[in-house]
């Protein structure tokens, strides 16, 4: 019996729930400590989807977040309900920011989400419609 | 765990006493690391996992865990006789106490020469401004505990590079004072320099030293030990007072360095102090996902009250504290540190400090996967309790112990009262499993206990 592959996790998040913010990461992380990954790695991999959290937590109304971890790779998929971004490549550059001042002020939304996503993770896409949501789907490979 | 082999392979200086344990569990549930079990009815330290805090020793009831230490006597196979102190010894003793008559006293026990370790503070800020210099980006972690470190290593291995590489204050003085001696004519091995610890976790850091190549330190003496003995010096006739001290380098600084916040000033950017190791704990989980803005420094104790709060201090952590810091009133301002550099050409640099994670359930991926999977299945069954019924921490822990092949489902009292319920089990099997966990007679009647009657039979 192949059991153990995939490796399949399941979170749910709250738009505007900033207390909860992180939650999944770190239940991830306690699941990678156990797992045979190289520490860097883990550090990457829960940096990158916290990131991908908070962001939801800060614009959106709520999320889902399925992770799919085998001896190669994880992926992690976000799926949100929320406004959507207008503007994908601007998202991506470093400080830009839509936050409003009251996500700024509790030291979020300053502008490194998706940047931040990007350099920890191996691949990374992002679909959004405005209006509807956005979906990012992370992969990092395990065998460096 | 299969990781590191399980036997003797790190120093420890906390040693549960079996025939005083009462298996009580108290130290079970508060170790931070998880480090202990119950077998026969007794604590059991794990090597790997202990990071020597003493959270296990302060908590027991009938005192069985105990720090081990070097004979006293020891220091007398040398000419030179140093007791290196640290600062918290003097902070024990009321204020009318001076300290020239505690230095006596502890020259009447036997020592030649007596160093506070915090004379050489100035040097760990020298040292200190040339690494920030050079290692310019980035949090960096004080490397002052030795319980922090190991529990870096142990538990936040993803944090250990960020452990600065800048020896703490004991090797350091060490280092400085067996130089200083040398120069004075004696031999090297004229030479024993004594520290007297104030925690287990120093101990260890002397004993199977992190990131130093050879401690300088000959041996270690239990702070509680050297208490009882000042005192009693101290209570003799014609105590001679004009002991000379040898504080010239000692600053309000150095007095204040081993309290929480001692280090927290001098570092630049955003430094966060935190003591006592729960907190510390707390901090490096949230850390770990980089939840929190920038920070420049971590000066992270194990200890409440940090070392005032030292598992073998003999006073009351917060007087400590307090005295010392009116101690610090009495010391001049730190000099231009440069003024250290020509005193010593040791190195102060730290090795590198490795990371050796211990929650790993397997070293091969895809056998780590199996064991994570099986764990998880497990985790369906147990209740989430947490009791400690079967020897282990936590359900989890349980978990973890029977994919690693080391215990049994039946090791859990309410899988084991279904199991025997469904006939999968039989009472007598059930019993051994308990007797192995507990011991032979730990159910049978006993009024010695705590709170029983203490009737006689």
């Amino acid at each position: 019996m192949n059991f153990g592959f995939p490796m399949r996790l399941q979170y749910m998040i709250s738009g505007g729930d900033f207390n909860n913010a992180g939650a999944a990461a770190s239940s991830l992380k306690k699941i990678l400590k156990q797992l045979s990954i190289d520490s860097e790695l883990v550090r990457k991999i829960v940096v990158a989807l916290y990131e991908a959290e908070v962001n939801v937590v800060a614009h959106a109304y709520s999320g889902l977040i399925n992770i799919e971890l085998d001896h190669e790779k994880i992926l992690i998929v976000i799926q949100d309900e929320g406004p959507g971004i207008p503007d994908i490549d601007k998202a991506m550059e470093a400080g830009f920011s839509t936050a409003s001042e009251e996500v700024r002020s509790m030291g979020f939304g300053a502008g490194m989400g998706l940047p931040n996503i990007k350099k920890n993770t191996s691949t990374l896409s992002v679909e959004s419609e405005v209006g509807k949501g956005t979906k990012l789907e992370m992969i990092i490979y395990l065998n460096t | 765990m299969a990781t590191i082999k399980d036997d003797n392979y790190f120093h420890h200086a906390l040693k549960v006493m079996d025939d005083v344990c009462v298996g009580c569990t108290h130290c079970m549930a508060i170790c931070p690391t998880q480090a202990i079990k119950i077998i026969s009815g007794k604590a059991v330290i794990s090597d790997n996992r202990c990071v020597d805090c003493g959270e296990c020793a302060r908590i027991c009831p009938v005192d069985a865990i105990i720090v081990e230490q070097d004979d006293f006597n020891l220091i007398h196979n040398y000419k030179a006789r140093v007791a290196l102190i640290p600062g918290v010894f003097i902070g024990q003793f009321p204020e009318r106490v001076e300290t020239g008559d505690i230095y006596s006293a502890i020259k009447n026990l036997g020592f030649t020469h007596i160093y506070e370790v915090e004379n050489t503070v100035g040097f760990i800020l020298e040292g200190f401004e040339d690494y920030e210099n050079q290692n310019e980006e980035g949090l960096k972690i004080s490397p002052f505990c030795p319980a922090i470190i190991r529990l870096i290593q142990v538990s936040f291995p993803t944090l250990a590079k960020n452990i600065a590489k800048i020896k703490p204050p004991i090797d350091i003085a060490a280092q400085y004072y067996r130089h200083k001696l040398l120069k004075e004519g004696f031999k090297e091995e004229e030479i024993g320099i004594f520290y007297i610890t104030p925690c287990a976790a120093k101990i260890a850091s002397v004993k199977s030293p992190v990131g130093v190549k050879d401690s300088k330190i000959d041996g270690v003496i239990n702070m509680q030990y050297l208490y009882n003995q000042v005192n009693i010096e101290l209570r003799k006739p014609g105590l001679q007072k004009e002991y000379q001290l040898n504080q010239d380098m000692l600053s309000k600084e150095g007095v204040l360095w081993s309290l929480t916040g001692g280090e927290k000033p001098h570092h630049s950017g955003k430094s966060i102090a935190i003591d006592e190791i729960h907190n510390v704990k707390e901090f490096l989980e949230q850390l770990e996902n980089e939840v929190f803005e920038k920070i420049n420094f971590l000066e992270l104790r194990a200890c409440d009250q940090s070392c005032a709060g030292g598992l073998l201090l003999s006073g009351n952590r917060f007087l400590t504290a307090d005295r010392l810091r009116n101690r610090a009133e009495k010391y001049p301002p730190l000099k231009d540190k440069r003024l250290y550099k020509k005193n010593t050409e040791d190195d102060i640099h730290l090795g590198d400090i490795e990371p050796r994670p211990m929650e790993r359930l397997d070293i091969d991926i895809n056998k780590s996967f199996k064991k994570m999977a099986h764990k998880q299945r497990l985790m369906c069954y147990l209740p989430g309790i947490d009791c400690g019924v079967c020897g282990f921490p936590d359900c989890q822990s349980l978990a973890n112990e029977i994919v690693q092949g080391k215990a049994g489902i039946s090791y859990c009292i309410f899988m084991q009262k279904k199991l025997v319920q469904r006939g999968l089990l039989s009472k007598e099997s059930a019993d051994a499993i308990n007797a192995r966990i507990w011991g032979e007679n730990r159910f049978q009647k006993n009024c010695e206990k705590n709170g029983a009657t203490n009737e006689l039979s």
